[in-house]
This record gives C-alpha cells, structure tokens and sequence, in this order.
C-alpha cells in the first residue's frame, strides 16, 4: 500500500489494477470486520430505545416529553433541522464537486449520497413524532374534505414538506442512477438470491458506450437540479422560523445560515463515516489519508462561512432596533441555556481550528473526536435555535425558563440516530458504498495524466 | 443472408480503438456503423469518438419535464386554491403569486429530475434482456469489448481485423 511518492502522498495508487477494485468493494458486501456487526447491532439497540420511547409518548400523550405551551417544538424540530442539515453532505459531494472536476470525491461519494437519503427519511419521522397524535397526520394532506381543512400555501411549513419530498425523491434517484453501472459488478460477480437482487437493480446494463453517453449526462443534468435543490430546502427550513415574528428568528440571513449550517454538518458526519467505513470495510486503499485531509479543509472552510454567519446574526440582533430580539440574544447568553450556548459556539467555531494543524488531521482518532464534536455543536446550534426562543418570548407571562426536554424526547433523539445508522449499515452490506467504475476512472485518469506529463 | 453479431474482447482501451480505427478504414461493405458497439467497464469519450457523433436526447427530456413540471405543478395549484380554497382566505388572494412560485420551483426540479431519469431509461435501453445480446463479465472488470452487428461475410473480416489487435477472446452469435 505505496501511496506515497517523492514526499507527496497521492489520493489513490494509479497502479491499483481494476479487478483488484472490483475484488476489494465486493469483498466488503460479503465479508466485513466484526465491528460491522457490532456498529449494527448498537444502531438497532438504539433504535428499540427510540421506538420504546415513540410508543410512550404515543400511549400516554404528548405531556410526557414535557413539551408545553410555549416549548411546542422542544427537541423534536430541532432535531428534524439536524437531519435535514445531513442530508446535504450527498449534495456536496456528489453533485457540487462532481460539477467542478474534483475528482477525489470519487471513492467517497456513494455512502455520502447514501447519507443524504437516509438522514431525510429520519428527519420525516420527526414531523409525525413532534405531532404526539401521529394517527391525525393526515389532517395535513391536501385532498378536498368534509372539514374544509386545507394546509395553508402561504405557510413555509407546506413548502417545507414539498421540498422535502422533492429533495428525498431526487436523491433516491441520483443515489440509484449513479450506482446502476455497480449494481452490475456485483451481478456479474454474485450468486443467489443477490445475483437475482443485483440483476434486477442493474436493468440489464452492459457498459455499451450508448448507456455510458446517456449516463453521463444525465448524471450531470440531476447533479444541476440537487443544487439548487438543496439551496432551497435549508432556505424553506430557515423560512419556518424566519417568517415568524419570534424574536431571535425574523432574521434575513437565515436561509444562507441554515445552508452553510448543513453543509458544516454534513462534511463533518462525511469524516465520521469515513473514518468507520476505512477501518470496517478495509477500504484503506480507497478511502485514503489526503482525500480524508482534503474533506478536513473543505469542512474547515465551510466552519468558517459558518462562524462568519452566525456573528453576522449575532450583529444585527445586537444592533438592530429590536429590543426584544436583542433581549433574547441576551438570554440565550446568560440564561439556563447558556451554556449549551456557548459550547454551541465552541464547538461550532473554535474546535474546528484542529483542522488547521496537518498533523492532527493525519491523526484518525482525532478526527473522529473532532468530527463528532463539530456534530454535537451543530445539533445544539438546532436546538439554541428552537427552545431559547420559545421560553422567552415577546410576553413575559409566556416565559418558561424552566423547561428542559424530558428522557422521552430525549430518547427518541437518540433512537433517531440508531435509525439511521442502522439504515446506512444496511446500505452498506446491500449497496457498494465505494463506487467500483468511478474509482477506475479516476486511477484511468491519473494514469493518462502522468504519462503524459512523462513524455511532455 | 445470414446476420451474425462478434464480441471482440480487448485488453485496453488503445487496442480497441486500434481496432475501431482500422474497421472504419477497412470501409467494409454492408457494415452499418451504427451496429457497432463499445462495451467498456468504464466511460471513455476518446475511443467513443472513433464511432462518430452519435445523438444524446436526455436535455430534451430535462427541457420537457421541467416545463411540464413547472406549469402544471402551477396549475394544480392555482385551480384547487381557486376551487376549494377560496373560501377560508379572508380577503386575502386567492391564488397567491409569492408562496406559488416556491412550490411551482420546487414541482419545476421535480418534473426536471423524474422526466431526465425516464429520458435516460429510454435512450439508454434500459431496462434491457442480458441474455439478448452477446456480453462478457470482463467487461464490467477490466476489459474492453467491441461488438459488431453485420453479414457472415463482413463478420469474416471483423475476426480478421480483430485477430491483427491481439484479440482476447471472441464470441460470435447468429442474429436471424
């Protein structure tokens, strides 16, 4: 494993031979380290944890996640901004840096992609978990009624769900259409009822160059809608609280906030993955130290615009003419929140300065505790967002600076997480999370490019 | 006469188009250019060049479907606000223009993204019987293949052009 060459360590060897890429991905589907299991049965445990918890709150009523009239939102919505927020490290790295030639997203991209789709799915079970009567959701659907019960469209909350929908549908596509050409690696090389799987999931591709030209651009074509996409989704969710009249919410740079709040959080979760996929799937030659470096400094980048906008939010609540936002600002920084608060904004814009120092962003352990720190920063920005807002609000005789989220609410975050990873470890057993014809392109490339460097 | 199909498998991508190149010189007789086929385990723009320029239709799928889903996502919109709606609005527009351009954005990417994958299925030939054409595991490994469509006599001379690129291996079918 030489990937080192005249003191400069290369993204990935370009002598690696395509069938040992095949080999390597395919080995992963069948035989994974025993921390696969481990990861799997821990996500499923914290699922039945979520599920437990769900099934409380479902039988007693909403009373006991300690959600009262202001706190309406509590835990729940700031966790649904969370994973909605995750779901754009797919974007990133699939659509934008596909657009711009960075070819060392290649073997990387697939299981953020996968990121994407399964953070939406769990960020929906939030909008029926934060209901409490989940049976009446269907009050919110549009269709001609006896009530005359309609959403409102001038509401953000019904743009919400549109895009949302959208963004799910769309990635689900560009997930699937973009691992077609693997899905038949796998069929050409399976047996049993996973040939039979991979043979359906394929349609028959054979390589010819008339898959590959339509392939191609209509790989790119989705990739140009996602953008825009995801722009609009964390822009809708920003407007849910943006057009409020809440104090500390009607603020105008909150959907560029909110997008570069996502983005953050979605290259951190990107090297959280990263670092557990390298070690569970052996993928070492694949998932390398300087792609790991280079998504080190693009999170490190987007920290900063992060850090940027929440002091420009900060200063034009503080010297804006809103004495009642500003009070709230006040509040957020010396009330029962604060320090939440503060480590919100430690851990959002000190703790990624780690990621200036090469040394520690070569170190793995490292970066798994800071990815997680920034995580952990990013889901109590949400939550700073929600509740400090909802217990101190325009009239004092609606304050509650007392509420603190039940173990209910809590639980139920918590199962969230074991959702997801329990989807994604499920993805990852099922569906090559390193795509096998785009890493041989990118050793194909690199290959050309040198030998003709050589003979120039 | 009888129409046969050849799968001539490569090592490379240089050899295959050594291959495609002297097929096309060759100017055979009864070879259809457009039956001849590059299968290759990745997308190589270089060596599908030598077959000529050969159309990609999915822009116009995208064209269509954001339009179509952007006007009727509108549309839908506005006629079941302006039917069942009205009456709960207060004053306020009945159709209004703002919040509708959200959601006519929104159905505008969706119509964009559902219509260019159904483009993508149609113009690529998907989904397509494995067992109905001539193909190879390699292909999807390591491995280029070239496959020609044409008259036993044309096929005859395929081999041979095949042969002088130091040909892996060859599979030949009859099609009718």
């Amino acid at each position: 494993m030489n990937t080192v060459t005249q003191g400069k360590e290369k993204d990935i060897r370009e002598d690696i031979a395509w069938a040992q890429i095949n080999r390597d991905v395919l080995a992963s589907l069948e035989q994974p380290r025993g921390t696969y299991w481990a990861l799997f049965t821990m996500a499923f445990c914290m699922f039945l944890i979520g599920v437990a918890c769900e099934a409380y709150q479902y039988d007693r009523g909403l009373g006991v996640s300690a959600m009262n009239n202001p706190d309406v939102w509590g835990l729940y919505i700031a966790t649904f901004i969370f994973w909605i927020g995750m779901s754009h490290s797919g974007t990133l790295l699939s659509a934008i840096l596909h657009i711009i030639h960075a070819d060392w997203r290649k073997p990387i991209y697939r299981f953020a992609e996968a990121m994407t789709t399964f953070s939406l799915m769990t960020a929906g079970l939030f909008v029926a978990v934060h209901l409490g009567r989940v049976w009446q959701i269907y009050y919110a659907l549009p269709y001609p009624n006896e009530r005359w019960t309609w959403p409102n469209f001038q509401s953000p909350l019904l743009w919400d769900a549109m895009a949302i929908f959208t963004y799910l549908s769309s990635s689900i596509l560009f997930l699937y259409v973009g691992a077609i050409p693997d899905f038949a690696i796998c069929r050409d090389n399976a047996t049993g009822w996973r040939k039979t799987f991979y043979e359906k999931l394929s349609l028959g591709w054979m390589g010819t160059d008339r898959q590959w030209r339509n392939f191609r651009v209509a790989y790119l074509v989705i990739a140009c809608f996602l953008i825009p996409l995801a722009v609009s989704v964390h822009s809708i969710v920003a407007s849910d609280f943006a057009m409020s009249q809440q104090p500390g919410w009607h603020i105008t740079s909150f959907p560029p906030y909110f997008v570069a709040g996502a983005l953050y959080s979605g290259c951190a979760a990107i090297i959280t993955l990263f670092i557990m996929l390298r070690y569970t799937f052996r993928f070492e030659e694949y998932m390398t130290m300087p792609i790991l470096d280079k998504t080190a400094r693009l999170t490190f980048a987007i920290a900063m615009v992060w850090t940027y906008l929440n002091l420009i939010e900060y200063s034009s609540v503080w010297y804006g003419s809103d004495a009642v936002a500003k009070e709230t600002l006040i509040q957020r920084a010396t009330g029962p929140y604060a320090f939440w608060w503060w480590s919100m904004n430690f851990l959002g814009s000190v703790v990624p300065f780690t990621l200036i120092f090469k040394k520690l962003r070569a170190n793995l352990t490292v970066m798994m505790i800071v990815s997680l720190l920034l995580n952990l920063g990013m889901w109590l920005e949400r939550w700073m967002i929600v509740t400090p807002t909802f217990s101190h609000g325009y009239y004092p005789w609606t304050w509650d600076h007392t509420f603190f989220p039940s173990w209910v609410q809590w639980g139920i975050v918590f199962g969230s997480f074991g959702w997801f990873g329990m989807l994604f470890m499920l993805f990852c057993k099922l569906v090559p999370s390193v795509s096998m014809y785009e890493v041989k392109e990118m050793v194909f490339h690199r290959k050309l490019a040198k030998i003709h460097v050589r003979e120039a | 006469m009888t129409v046969k199909r050849i799968l001539g498998l490569f090592n490379d991508f240089d050899q295959a188009s050594a291959a495609l190149r002297d097929l096309r010189e060759a100017n055979l007789p009864y070879l259809n250019w457009d039956d001849v086929t590059i299968k290759s385990p990745i997308e190589h723009p270089d060596v599908e060049s030598v077959l000529g320029v050969r159309s990609i239709p999915i822009r116009k799928y995208t064209l269509v479907g954001a339009l179509l889903g952007g006007s009727l996502g509108f549309l839908g919109l506005a006629t079941s606000q302006g039917n069942f709606f009205s009456q709960l609005k207060g004053g306020k527009p009945i159709i209004p223009l703002p919040p509708d351009f959200v959601l006519t954005y929104e159905m505008l990417i969706l119509g964009g993204v559902y219509i260019t994958v159904l483009g993508f299925l149609i113009c690529a030939g998907l989904p397509h019987r494995i067992k109905s054409d001539l193909y190879d595991v390699a292909v999807s490994e390591d491995q280029v293949g070239v496959m020609v469509k044409a008259n036993a006599h044309c096929i005859a001379e395929v081999r041979k052009i095949f042969e002088g690129h130091k040909v892996l291996s060859m599979q030949e079918e009859v099609v009718q």
